[in-house]
């Protein structure tokens, strides 16, 4: 295949970055998308340019660094992670448009690849569990009803790749606060700490500049992970529960 | 042939912290030695910690949890990216919940025997006296484990035991895992015990008078290397497995931390021990960039086969029945398709080697669910493989369901590392390796769902205990002056070679480098080595160092954000320890687990250990670069399990 990449380009968060063009030839079907751009930065390095910056670790899908919006799409046409995106899932003569996660939140890096630190401070806020190392009764101590279990894997699943941010028109973090505060609030062992968690990190969540809810549901769509819209309301319900809960 | 095998074999080893008397009572007996720290002063004392995985996220949580100052570096944007991330299967513990005769003393005889008699009786069966305390922790953490409806903890089993006693989150352990370790690292960030600097990596180790003091590592953000001091330093920085260029192992995952430390000092233990994974997505062409494994399971229920006839490039389903090899089955019709990793990766290789592999290029195998289908129905075999399945569909863009699956081994984790004692400290005093980066508990082959076991033990239970030990001996004293020549040493040598890397501007980029040295290291040191093809690799590999500084090209410059540099950096390292594995292979001359020697085989060819003279753990002293490494051995003793000869024809 020979493709057309329109590929943002910035030095630093600094700099200003704008929109370069690259023709690659000989790109198999079989390639992951990120393996067609290390197609292509091989090809820079040797020309001497500076190849194009992106995160990526894991190719598998799980790690959550890779973060690229192709064709205006968070992680691409398939409902998966950018490292698992293929390129028989683009056609010969394509143009394809590639560039990073954008949100106010995310500043750039370099290139393609953003600061998503935000994130990582809003599980600081609450994210976790207390339970200090040889504290931890028996494992089965606390039977936890399947249902329960299951509910908690489901939103544990994030990955923290930011494409729920990347996707939302008001650069949202909802769908990945959510996501922990579900994980957490419906285990009997992040019972104690049920209120404090949503509300601070749902004030974090605002002071690090995401942008509000509107439920358009984009997030839901563009996550790789399947975590659910109604993830959103649900922690709505916590929040204002907290609320009602500490106020008394 | 060059000097580098030329090795001289210097003073043996010996652990002098594993205490004597019955092992059950080890463990207890060293943690009542240990000197303790005053909790008031434990504040006063800086532990930097390397690495965010499983080993080290549990470490510098647990670590400021006790009220040490824990200063932590991980390479990644976030430490909830280290590839500890991508384990799928499971991790043991010694729980017996299922009332099937499991018990400490069982996980620790298998653990034992299935790293082939090559691990340190004291260490393992610490690390099952551990295993069970690890459950306790994590579900107290809140990490989603399978349950049953009753709302217990639900099990399965896995290769080599008898026994359920592996605990899951469905294919995704280890990201759960992973997460309640990083959860409670960040929860000490939050509290201010933990100071972390992500996107920085560690370029080598400070040691002021004879200890390990710092290290230097550089903001991959800036470019700018700096220097951080402490009162010691933990390595928990994964394996060395991508030396081989393709392996399952994350793009970034890489040796320049503990290859860095060897070089300062630390002996480096069994190198060449590695583990190879019989079940993964075989490459499509030249510009993979890594494998996939697909879980160990599949083979319960999949039938592994090649054409009979070399050369057959008939689609799978053109070819009949009597015209297959069901090679696994025909040679050990015993265990049939569930041989352990290292004899079903050897099988596959063999077939291959005859011209009878599937696939592009021939390197693959048919893992065949056509027979389970008819047996169980395809609904039933979708509940139990479905998401691998789909992960399988959307690499190859082929329908596991009608044609069968094309697999093929692949490099997954290496059980040599930075030598330890029993403190899980290195061969510099202050310097302490836990996780995948040590050599301790693994033997010569790993069992499944026993790494995320491991890492947790060493990070959670063993080092916060040991490290007190040390640091109770060593007080905090005077700040190391930066000015120090050992500190300016250390940080010449780092910038010097970054500059060296970028002032070659050659003709050949790192990823090239790093393939070349993979793909000789892949046939020469991996599933299958011979003393010839070792000598060869020796001979190639100062050859292609040569090269390499001579025709490296790192566009940009070191004060940015450079992956070109980063990459070149990391490739220099697997040069050198590329080289070590090979010489560690060479030396020993005997087959076991994981290291397969085609000189030392039984006449069915299975794999021949020789006791008498390779009952050691190999720890290398680093000389210089290209000059020959000094051989110290610790020699093995197996008081309760004791060796036998495998079979499983």
């Amino acid at each position: 295949m020979k493709l057309t990449l329109r590929v943002w380009r910035q030095q630093n968060a600094e700099a200003p970055g704008a929109m370069a063009t690259y023709e690659v030839d000989g790109i198999s079907q079989d390639m992951s998308f990120l393996e067609m751009l290390d197609t292509l930065n091989e090809e820079l390095i040797l020309s001497g340019d500076e190849p194009v910056a992106f995160d990526h670790d894991c190719r598998e899908g799980i790690c959550g660094a890779c973060s690229l919006v192709i064709n205006g799409d968070a992680h691409g046409p398939e409902r998966t992670t950018t490292c698992q995106l293929h390129m028989r899932s683009f056609e010969d003569g394509d143009t394809i448009d590639v560039e990073p996660w954008r949100a106010s939140a995310f500043p750039v890096v370099k290139d393609l690849v953003v600061d998503r630190s935000s994130f990582d401070r809003i599980i600081q806020a609450g994210g976790y569990i207390s339970a200090p190392t040889g504290t931890a009764p028996d494992a089965h101590a606390t039977p936890v009803p399947k249902p329960d279990a299951d509910s908690a894997f489901e939103h544990a699943e994030c990955i923290g790749c930011g494409a729920c941010v990347a996707a939302c028109p008001n650069g949202s973090a909802m769908l990945f606060t959510s996501a922990k505060v579900n994980h957490l609030n419906v285990l009997p062992q992040g019972a104690p700490e049920r209120e404090t968690r949503v509300l601070d990190m749902v004030a974090t969540m605002d002071d690090e500049g995401f942008g509000g809810c509107t439920l358009t549901g984009e997030c839901a769509t563009a996550c790789p992970k399947g975590i659910p819209l109604p993830s959103i309301t649900a922690m709505n319900k916590e929040w204002l529960r907290a609320n009602r809960k500490v106020r008394r | 042939m060059s000097d580098y095998t030329n090795y001289r074999t210097g003073e043996p080893l010996v652990d002098a912290k594993a205490p004597t008397g019955p092992v059950a009572e080890r463990w207890d007996t060293r943690r009542f030695q240990a000197k303790l720290v005053n909790p008031a002063n434990r504040r006063k004392h800086t532990v930097i910690v390397v690495g965010t995985g499983l080993a080290g996220g549990s470490a510098g949580a647990t670590l400021a949890e006790q009220g040490y100052h824990v200063v932590q570096f991980c390479f990644q944007d976030s430490p909830r990216r280290a590839h500890s991330v991508a384990a799928q299967g499971g991790i043991n513990a010694a729980k017996n919940y299922r009332n099937d005769g499991d018990s400490v003393h069982r996980l620790f005889y298998d653990t034992v025997k299935g790293g082939d008699f090559r691990a340190r009786e004291s260490n393992v069966h610490r690390l099952a006296e551990i295993s069970v305390e690890i459950i306790d922790q994590c579900v107290a953490q809140g990490v989603p484990f399978a349950r049953e409806y009753g709302g217990l903890l639900d099990n399965r089993s896995f290769g080599g035991v008898q026994v359920s006693r592996t605990f899951y989150a469905r294919g995704q352990t280890g990201q759960q895992l992973l997460l309640g370790a990083y959860q409670a690292l960040s929860r000490q960030i939050a509290a201010g015990n933990v100071e972390l600097h992500a996107r920085t990596e560690m370029l080598d180790l400070i040691v002021v008078d004879g200890k390990a003091r710092g290290i230097v590592a550089r903001d991959l953000v800036t470019g700018k290397t700096d220097t951080y001091f402490a009162d010691a330093v933990v390595l928990a920085t994964g394996g060395y497995g991508n030396v081989f260029y393709l392996s399952t192992n994350a793009m970034n995952s890489n040796a320049t931390a503990i290859w860095r430390a060897h070089r300062r000092g630390a002996y480096f233990a069994n190198p060449c021990f590695t583990q190879i994974h019989p079940t993964c997505i075989p490459r499509t062409g030249d510009h993979q960039s890594k494998l996939t494994l697909m879980s160990e399971s599949l083979r319960n229920d999949g039938r592994i086969w090649v054409p009979k006839a070399k050369g057959d490039d008939r689609p799978a389903n053109r070819i009949p029945e009597d015209e297959r090899d069901y090679y696994l089955e025909r040679i050990y019709p015993a265990f049939g398709n569930l041989v352990p990793r290292d004899i079903a990766s050897r099988a596959a290789k063999n077939v291959c080697d005859e011209g009878r592999g599937v696939g592009p290029g021939g390197q693959g195998v048919y893992l065949d669910f056509a027979e389970a289908i008819a047996r169980m129905g395809r609904k039933k075999v979708e509940e139990k493989y479905g998401n691998l399945f789909d992960m399988y569909a959307r690499i190859t863009a082929e329908n596991p369901y009608e044609t069968p699956m094309r697999i093929y081994p692949a490099v997954h984790y290496t059980m040599g590392g930075l030598w330890v004692d029993y403190d899980l400290q290195t061969t510099i005093p202050g310097l302490f390796a836990i996780g995948e980066a040590n050599f301790s508990d693994h033997g010569a082959n790993r069992l499944g769902a026993s790494a995320l076991m491991q890492g947790l033990a060493d990070g959670y239970f063993v080092l916060p205990s040991t490290i007190n030990d040390y640091l109770a001996r060593n007080p905090h004293t005077e700040e190391i002056d930066a000015g120090h020549p050992a500190v300016t040493e250390a940080v010449a040598e780092t910038e010097d070679r970054l500059n060296l890397l970028l002032a070659v501007d050659g003709d050949r980029t790192p990823d090239s480098f790093h393939r070349e040295i993979g793909e000789l290291m892949w046939e020469f040191c991996g599933m299958a080595r011979t003393e010839q093809g070792l000598r060869e690799a020796l001979d190639r590999i100062p050859r292609i160092r040569e090269e390499f500084w001579r025709r490296i090209k790192v566009p940009g410059t070191g004060e940015q954000f450079n992956q070109s540099l980063e990459k070149a950096n990391r490739v220099v390292d697997y040069l050198e320890l590329a080289e070590l594995m090979c010489l560690d292979a060479l030396h020993r001359a005997e087959s076991c687990g994981g290291h397969f020697r085609e000189e030392s085989q039984t006449p069915d060819g299975e794999a021949a250990r020789r006791d008498e003279e390779f009952s050691y753990a190999a720890a290398w002293e680093f000389s210089a670069t290209g000059d020959a490494p000094v051989l110290h051995k610790e020699d093995l003793v197996f008081e309760y399990v004791h060796p036998t000869q495998r079979s499983y024809a």
